[in-house]
């Protein structure tokens, strides 16, 4: 593999080409939030909060870094105010679905986000997605998965499945950054095993 | 019919098709058209074929059911050759009188010639019509001459001929780089250049590669793609395997929305016949190019028109767009390099490789080359299809061809490409169409949606609307595009209703830029669009909305009153008796009043009211008069003077 050589944040690093700057800025100490990123499933692109700014022959865009792959002579900014600006943003869309999330608060106050900016829709699940990659990638069950799309968007349980399967597993439980998934999970099991 | 193995076989075909078409025999051709179908034309074609046949005149004229030329305001269109006469609004009862007149004197019948509605003038044939004169039709122009399910009626007018040039006289290259000399532009929304994507496939590595139409057009208003598909799918399977050739791709796909399901029906026809005759399949044309097409159904996703949703599901999987920082012309379906392009994209691909790279560049601006089709709606006279070479100004377009606002009303804006476009005001009215001026003015080309808009028009309605639309739309994947939406639609929507506070528009652009910057994928990244524009073009009717409480179109149903001016009602009743909720007051000679408190907003009172009266008004942000006193309200009899 073929060393790739850019700069993050100010500091010049090498990597292997096909890693994405949030592999390089973990590796590096640098810290990104992310809310949908986990090591051991595939980049998932969705809650956008790793979003950074990339300078790449004379002009800036931005990217999220979960999915970016790094290139020769990048310059990488992890916060710049308008980076800044839309992590807020994008925690405030969330808060108003799990305004007690651990994982969003902490968030809220690093880039300084209110919990009532927005009308309160508590429905607790930020559709990170991380439990139905899980089950699909790591534990290969596929019992819970999406249903309907956009804003209906749900998780759901397979009853079958997950009668079958989830007792003996429940790795997905300490993903959720909500505790909304073990509800959902103890709302199927009293449905499936009554 | 036996396959056709050679370029001289399809020559030989060809012109024996010809000298069985005596050129000067009639030809009525119907529009089928999914337009001219509801307004009546399978009834109409049910009795052409029998008035003709009872006439004895089979053998002599030759009936069909054609594509859609685009004048859907007038439809059932009915086209009769040589000599073109065309008539509009036809019903099944006019047959018998056009077959006696014009099939066998060839007199035209004056009643059903479109009559200008500026000059009065009666137009005889296509090209007298207004509608039409100021077009160029060079993709649409076909669809009225052929049945889209008889291969032979493409064959007829030269269909095949740029496949078989391309075959036997040009190589992979010449043909990518003719496509690149004619500055071809995708027509789907983007407007990214078609050779550069094509080359981009093409230098790959990887040996398997896909062409694929997008054929999911989706947005409120849009029919472009659904009249090629149904009225000329040869010509779209045509440029098809012309780009896989260039490019050096074996198989095809066909991505439709199955909402379209004639559009289903005829391009699985098409793509039969094609491989009956040899255009599809292994060695065309004993050229040693093999190429396979298949058709899939979309389940009716609109994001799925997103090119790289399109791919997931192609290959069996959600519709969601993916993540990835690479182009799909080098990892696209199946992770192979693959070429997407709109159907109206492919469609001009043969007209490029007949007519040559350099007359297809000829045509447009320096950045906009050919010709594009529009789908005009909305309050427009002549709603339908138009083709009109880029670079005409929207005025030409909307006044010249559009025939203008109907019912005496003003142009106020006009929205351009699709629920991600953005609203055009009047005092920009002289832009002339191409992919980066309309980019310029906060909206974009799209794949051709043109929605007119009059002064009873609401702009903030407006946008809420198609935000509303998109949010529905919206995959959920990224929080941008769903939580961003959700909530600018919920902004909107209390703007609307005289709910609106101060910061909603920094709040609504707050989530703009967010959505803008951080979606995943065209539809989030646009989805702001129709509020941006509306904003920066009509800041003043947020601002009447939110700090007034008025709706300056009179339109948002909980910010206006209706009124009965009690110098005008002449109580006739008419109004009280069709109120759905009784809320009307009055009598016989007692002046009509509204109990503000009952009305529901619903606007009847004001269709119904004669007009030779008109005593119903709209209100908004003002206090409604007082009405008269119960004496004041007794109408007198009559004098005889009056």
């Amino acid at each position: 593999m073929s060393q790739i050589q850019f700069e993050i944040d100010g500091k010049k690093v090498t990597a292997e080409a096909g890693m994405t700057i949030l592999e390089v800025a973990q590796r590096e100490g640098i810290y990104i939030p992310t809310l949908c990123h986990h090591e051991k499933l595939a980049p998932y692109g969705g809650c956008r909060v790793c979003i950074v700014e990339v300078a790449e022959k004379g002009w800036t865009k931005l990217v999220v870094a979960c999915v970016f792959p790094v290139k020769n002579n990048i310059r990488v900014q992890t916060r710049s105010p308008k980076v800044d600006r839309i992590r807020k943003t994008i925690i405030e869309l969330l808060l108003a679905h799990a305004p007690d999330s651990p994982a969003l608060v902490k968030l809220a106050d690093t880039y300084g986000a209110r919990k009532d900016r927005f009308v309160k829709d508590p429905s607790f699940c930020i559709h990170c997605g991380l439990c139905v990659r899980y089950c699909a990638e790591v534990a290969q069950k596929n019992a819970i998965g999406f249903v309907d799309r956009g804003i209906h968007k749900e998780i759901s349980f397979n009853p079958e499945i997950a009668a079958r399967e989830c007792n003996d597993c429940k790795e997905c439980f300490p993903l959720c950054p909500t505790s909304y998934l073990q509800a959902v999970f103890v709302y199927t099991q009293s449905l499936s095993s009554p | 019919m036996a396959r056709l193995h050679t370029p001289e076989e399809l020559d030989h075909f060809r012109k024996e098709l010809l000298s069985q078409r005596d050129p000067s025999s009639p030809c009525i051709s119907i529009c089928a058209g999914a337009g001219c179908v509801a307004s009546g034309a399978a009834d109409v074609i049910q009795a052409f074929k029998a008035t003709i046949k009872k006439e004895g005149l089979a053998a002599t004229v030759d009936t069909k059911g054609t594509g859609c030329p685009g004048f859907c305001e007038q439809g059932p269109i009915v086209v009769i050759y040589p000599d073109e006469i065309c008539y509009v609004q036809v019903k099944a009862e006019d047959v018998a009188e056009i077959v006696e007149k014009t099939i066998k004197e060839n007199i035209p019948v004056d009643r059903l010639l479109y009559t200008d509605p500026v000059t009065g003038e009666k137009a005889v044939t296509e090209s007298d019509i207004a509608f039409y004169r100021s077009q160029e039709r060079n993709v649409l122009c076909n669809n009225i001459k052929i049945d889209s399910k008889n291969i032979d009626d493409y064959l007829a007018i030269g269909g095949y001929a740029a496949l078989a040039k391309v075959l036997a006289e040009m190589t992979d290259l010449e043909v990518l780089e003719a496509v690149k000399q004619s500055k071809l532009r995708g027509r789907g929304g983007a407007g990214f250049p078609a050779g550069r994507k094509w080359e981009g496939s093409r230098n790959a590595a990887d040996p398997i590669k896909y062409v694929i139409v997008n054929a999911d057009e989706g947005d409120p208003g849009a029919f472009m793609d659904r009249a090629l598909l149904e009225g000329n799918p040869h010509s779209i399977l045509e440029g098809l395997i012309i780009g896989g050739y260039a490019i050096g791709a074996h198989e095809g796909y066909f991505y439709v929305r199955q909402e379209y399901p004639l559009a289903v029906e005829n391009i699985n026809h098409a793509i039969t016949q094609a491989r009956e005759y040899g255009l599809i399949g292994d060695n065309i044309l004993n050229s040693g190019f093999d190429f396979k097409v298949f058709v899939h159904q979309g389940a009716g996703a609109f994001v799925c028109g997103e090119s790289t949703a399109l791919m997931t599901s192609l290959e069996g999987k959600v519709g969601e767009p993916r993540p990835k920082y690479v182009r799909s012309n080098l990892k696209g379906l199946w992770n192979h390099p693959s070429v997407l392009n709109n159907v109206e994209t492919w469609a001009n691909v043969p007209l490029i490789v007949n007519n040559g790279a350099d007359w297809f560049a000829s045509i447009g601006t320096d950045s906009s080359k050919g010709t594009k089709i529009f789908s005009l709606v909305g309050k427009i006279t002549n709603t339908g299809l138009v083709e009109v070479p880029m670079g005409m100004s929207l005025k030409d377009i909307i006044f010249k061809i559009g025939g203008g606002i109907p019912n005496g009303k003003a142009f106020k804006a006009v929205q351009t490409g699709g629920p991600s476009g953005g609203c055009i005001p009047a005092e920009k009215l002289d832009l002339p169409v191409g992919f980066d001026e309309l980019t310029q003015a906060g909206s974009m080309m799209g794949s051709g949606g043109m929605i007119v808009m009059d002064e009873d028009t609401c702009m903030v309605d407006v946008a809420r609307y198609f935000i509303a639309f998109l949010t529905e739309e919206s995959c959920g994947k990224c929080v941008p595009c769903r939580e961003g939406l959700r909530q600018m639609h919920r902004i909107l929507t209390n703007i609307t209703q005289g709910k609106g506070q101060k910061g909603d528009l920094e709040l609504l652009e707050e989530l703009s830029e967010t959505a803008v910057e951080a979606s995943l994928c065209a539809l989030g990244k646009s989805a702001p669009n129709p509020f941006m524009s509306t904003l920066r073009y009509f800041r003043e009717e947020y601002e009447a909305h939110i700090n007034e409480k008025r709706c300056p179109a009179l339109s948002c149903r909980e910010l206006i009153s209706y009124i009965i001016d009690p110098q005008k009602c002449q109580a006739c009743m008419i109004c009280a008796r069709k109120c759905p909720v009784d809320a009307i007051d009055g009598g016989k000679r007692k002046i009509h009043v509204i109990d503000q408190e009952r009305c529901t907003r619903c606007g009847t009172c004001l269709e119904v009211c004669p007009s030779r009266f008109r005593a119903v008004t709209k209100l908004s942000g003002e206090p409604i008069p007082v009405p008269p006193s119960e004496d004041d309200r007794i109408i007198s009899k009559k004098s005889k003077k009056e």
